[in-house]
């Protein structure tokens, strides 16, 4: 602690959101300005050496687990892998809860409407086998195959989430990360819910409610691309319409 | 004041589809009333006609005719998004659906002065 106030030749002001069961607020922090830092390793040195309070989430700090993700100067972006030096706005630097989840307190906020839209968007694995059947044989240049491996990478750390406007104006929207699931599930040929699962992406919270602005594929940490995925879904529970009018 | 998790290129392309969407909802009740008239009171449609001469109302045309053309062509970049293969190209197409704008109008724009 002495070496570090000794090396701390520089200093920068974080505005970190406070909010406990209040209306909840920006408060100002010095912190060392040090040429190498993430925006999760300022705001963990807040809660460890100015306020043990602030409350917020992280596990593996190596971009992995998805659980970092806040709003940075208005966008969100996942911390742990967010440099301070590359989203830094006129020395200024603002770290609030993700936006479009409800806060708990301070910077963690409440992934679990987050979650109940992946069930919602049946962005979950029906099994058509048991363990005693033969494995599937799916070879990786199948085109289902790869177009299942363009939406896997995903961390469920919601960034798409809170940049999607849509789900800002529409409560009951899924939002990209959900979609895109459900996405690679269609894709997946071991499955056997394509019926609930399209009848569930084409319902009201479904597909048709995005607007292709794309925000979802500009911040995805992991460049992935939510809104190829639902034009996807756009695509079969449109033919899947004129399969059952048949 | 825009926000800054909106500031990227196809957001801009969003909010102009939807501003010439409004402009174009607002413009054609209005357009279909000046047609109607050439049957119910045709002297009120040629001195309205007369008005159209001035280079205001040019201008004013000009930026109609942008905003048909910009709803136009983002609305054939928006279906062919989502009804053919994906293309990585998605900023480009945006921004060439406005330089067809730009061109549609502009050319209008110089046979009308
Ligand atoms: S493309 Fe669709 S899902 Fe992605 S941010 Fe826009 S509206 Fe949301
Ligand atoms: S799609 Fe990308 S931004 Fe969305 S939850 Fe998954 S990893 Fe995060
Ligand atoms: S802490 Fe795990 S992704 Fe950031």
């Amino acid at each position: 602690m002495a070496n570090e106030t000794q090396t701390m030749t520089q200093t920068m002001t974080v505005s970190i959101w406070r909010e406990n069961g209040d209306d909840g607020r920006f408060e100002k922090y010095e912190v060392p300005a040090r040429e190498n830092q993430t925006v999760l390793d300022v705001v963990a040195y807040v809660q460890q050496h100015i306020d043990p309070t602030l409350s917020y989430r992280f596990a593996c700090r190596v971009g992995m687990c998805g659980s970092c993700a806040m709003m940075v100067n208005g966008s969100p972006r996942w911390t742990c892998r967010t440099h301070v030096s590359k989203v830094v706005a006129n020395d200024q630097l603002e770290v609030a809860p993700l936006r479009n989840l409800p806060v708990i307190k301070d910077l963690a906020t409440d992934m679990d409407p987050f979650f109940e839209k992946w069930v919602a968007a049946e962005a979950v694995f029906h099994p058509s086998k048991t363990r005693h059947d033969p494995m599937a044989a799916i070879t990786p240049d199948d085109p289902m195959r790869i177009a299942a491996s363009e939406a896997i990478e995903c961390i469920n750390c919601a960034v798409c989430y809170a940049a999607c406007d849509v789900v800002e104006s529409n409560p009951d929207y899924f939002g990209p990360a959900a979609l895109n699931r459900s996405w690679s599930l269609v894709n997946d040929i071991r499955d056997d819910g394509q019926d609930v699962r399209l009848a569930a992406v084409g319902s009201n919270g479904g597909c048709h409610n995005c607007h292709s602005q794309q925000g979802c594929v500009q911040y995805c940490p992991n460049e992935l691309n939510p809104t190829l995925s639902i034009a996807g879904l756009k695509r079969e529970t449109t033919k899947a319409l004129f399969r059952r009018s048949r | 004041m825009i926000r800054p998790h909106r500031t990227h290129p196809l957001w801009f392309a969003f909010l102009l589809h939807r501003l010439s969407g409004l402009g174009l909802a607002l413009f054609l009740p209005i357009h279909f009333y000046m047609l109607s008239l050439a049957i119910s009171a045709p002297a009120r449609l040629d001195g309205f006609l007369r008005f159209t001469d001035l280079t205001i109302v040019k201008l004013a045309e000009y930026g109609l005719v942008f905003l048909l053309a910009a709803h136009l062509f983002g609305g054939l970049r928006l279906m062919a998004l989502e009804f053919l293969p994906w293309s990585p190209h998605q900023k480009t197409m945006a921004a060439l659906a406005v330089a067809f704008a730009f061109l549609v109008s502009t050319l209008f724009f110089l046979k009308a002065i």
